[in-house]
């Protein structure tokens, strides 16, 4: 916030002119792009930063924990079901609750958000992983084995390149789930897009909250494509196969 | 761990308050279920049968993902001004494309061989459609219905922003309550989410065929929504 509102302070006059605003503003009409221009600078790109910025941790760092775990699962099947279980009760208590129960531990802080954020990941993350090792066929991992490989080139280089179009799956599920629930972790930390949504909601001005709101929207939609995109230049087999 | 006992103690103090604000939490759940319901499983189950609109039935629900519940429920509010039907519309638009997805991706994806084998018989498209694909599918819609609540019973929680009642009332309203208040209504939220979980997980076993359950023992499934990724893209 205090990097964004630095070189604001520069440029603004010391006292703000408020009588400046537009007919549209002035007037309270249903969406104002004026405002959204005027206001693109200080207060909605700061947000849409903030927001990339949890997402990106949220998915990193959830994906990191999925990911061992599930290759802890793939090769001992018993840890399977208590994982399951433990993500699965944390993807279960609505995000609401989840945020003002972690305020004890980590207080009003990106912590408490981003620590939310990640337990929405895991189940989503880990099971789209683990399914898509175990989809596998036996026989390319006997050819595999046949041909020499050891365990972990087995892993690396056939089962994993094999699970990624499911593994990217659960990455698009996940990232357009958080970008769409960092807006709640605005009632713990004033940040992202959630700010100016729940700015907007306290006024009878709605174009801060249609505007915030798009942009998440289209945040979401473009995190989405780009992940298609990669799993396209990822998995080019994929591709050939299809057009037969 | 205080802030936690603290949080027992008011949830001990305000059984009625609580009790009272769960009921209003649940009827806000119900009608928004009960609405989507009513409109997507016949959608989702005749666009599936037909095999047609799988573009717009499989990618409604990463859409419906991406909009931001707090946002659609405050434009809402903007639009339809405050209370109980604003809030129960942009539940229903969150829970729609959810179940609307599964029903179509459940009877879709079933078996074609038991389809023809179905036709073979002399079965009408109705009675293959009652007595092999929907029995089939079941599983899959229920796993869609099931989502859905849990997260309408979740989102419900934000009602409070938009003036409609529900636990989230108090956990908005931590000026009023404290945190041992805000901390109670979350616990009873998180509470109410896992119980709907567990018993929709329930009836998603006891509606599931026999000869299925057996199948669900092997591979683990890939997670809701994007059940085939491949079709998903290439559509």
């Amino acid at each position: 916030m205090t990097a964004a509102a630095l070189p604001l302070a520069a440029a603004e006059p010391v006292i703000p002119d408020f009588g400046r605003g537009s007919t549209c503003v002035r007037e309270n009409g249903a969406f104002c792009w004026d405002w959204v221009s005027d206001h693109w600078g200080d207060t909605l790109r700061p947000a849409l930063m903030q927001h990339l910025a949890l997402t990106a941790i949220a998915i990193s760092l959830g994906f990191a924990i999925a990911f061992v775990l599930a290759l802890a699962a793939h090769r001992r099947g018993r840890l399977t079901t208590p994982v399951v279980l433990v993500t699965g009760l944390l993807y279960t208590i609505p995000s609401l609750a989840l945020f003002q129960l972690l305020v004890p531990f980590t207080g009003l802080s990106r912590t408490t958000a981003e620590v939310a954020l990640v337990s929405y990941t895991l189940l989503i993350l880990f099971r789209n992983t683990l399914a898509g090792l175990a989809g596998v066929p036996e026989e390319v991992r006997d050819a595999a084995r046949g041909m020499g490989l050891t365990q972990r080139q087995v892993l690396w280089t056939v089962e994993l390149p094999l699970a990624l179009p499911a593994i990217v799956a659960g990455l698009r599920i996940a990232t357009v789930t958080v970008i769409s629930l960092a807006t709640v972790a605005v009632f713990v930390v004033n940040e992202g897009l959630g700010a100016p949504i729940y700015a907007g909601l306290q006024q009878t001005f709605k174009t801060e909250l249609i505007a915030a709101g798009a942009l998440c929207v289209a945040l979401a939609l473009i995190a989405d494509g780009l992940l298609v995109l990669l799993q396209r230049v990822l998995t080019p087999w994929t591709r050939v196969a299809r057009s037969r | 761990m205080n802030d936690f006992t603290d949080a027992l103690q008011f949830i001990a103090d305000n059984t009625a308050l609580l009790w009272s604000l769960t009921l209003d939490h649940l009827a806000l759940t119900g009608a928004a279920v009960g609405i989507s319901l009513v409109i997507a499983i016949p959608l989702g189950v005749t666009l599936g049968h037909l095999h047609r609109g799988s573009f717009v039935a499989i990618n409604v629900s990463n859409v419906g993902r991406a909009l931001p519940s707090l946002a659609l429920i405050s434009i809402g509010v903007a639009v339809l001004g405050i209370g109980f039907v604003n809030v129960m519309v942009a539940l229903v638009v969150l829970a729609f494309p959810l179940m609307l997805t599964n029903a179509y991706v459940a009877v879709e994806g079933v078996d074609q061989d038991a389809v023809e084998a179905a036709r073979g018989m002399g079965m009408k498209p109705h009675e293959v459609l009652w007595k092999v694909e929907l029995p089939l599918a079941l599983p899959l819609i229920f796993a869609g219905i099931r989502t859905a609540v849990v997260y309408v019973i979740a989102t419900a929680t934000l009602a409070a922003v938009a003036g409609a009642h529900s636990l989230g009332d108090i956990i908005v309203d931590q000026a009023t309550y404290r945190l041992p208040g805000v901390l109670g209504a979350a616990i009873c939220v998180a509470v109410l989410a896992l119980l709907a979980e567990l018993l929709f997980a329930g009836l998603q076993r006891a509606v599931t065929p026999r000869a299925l359950r057996l199948e669900e023992r092997g591979a683990p499934t890939v997670l809701l929504g994007n059940p085939d990724p491949e079709r998903t893209v290439s559509t």
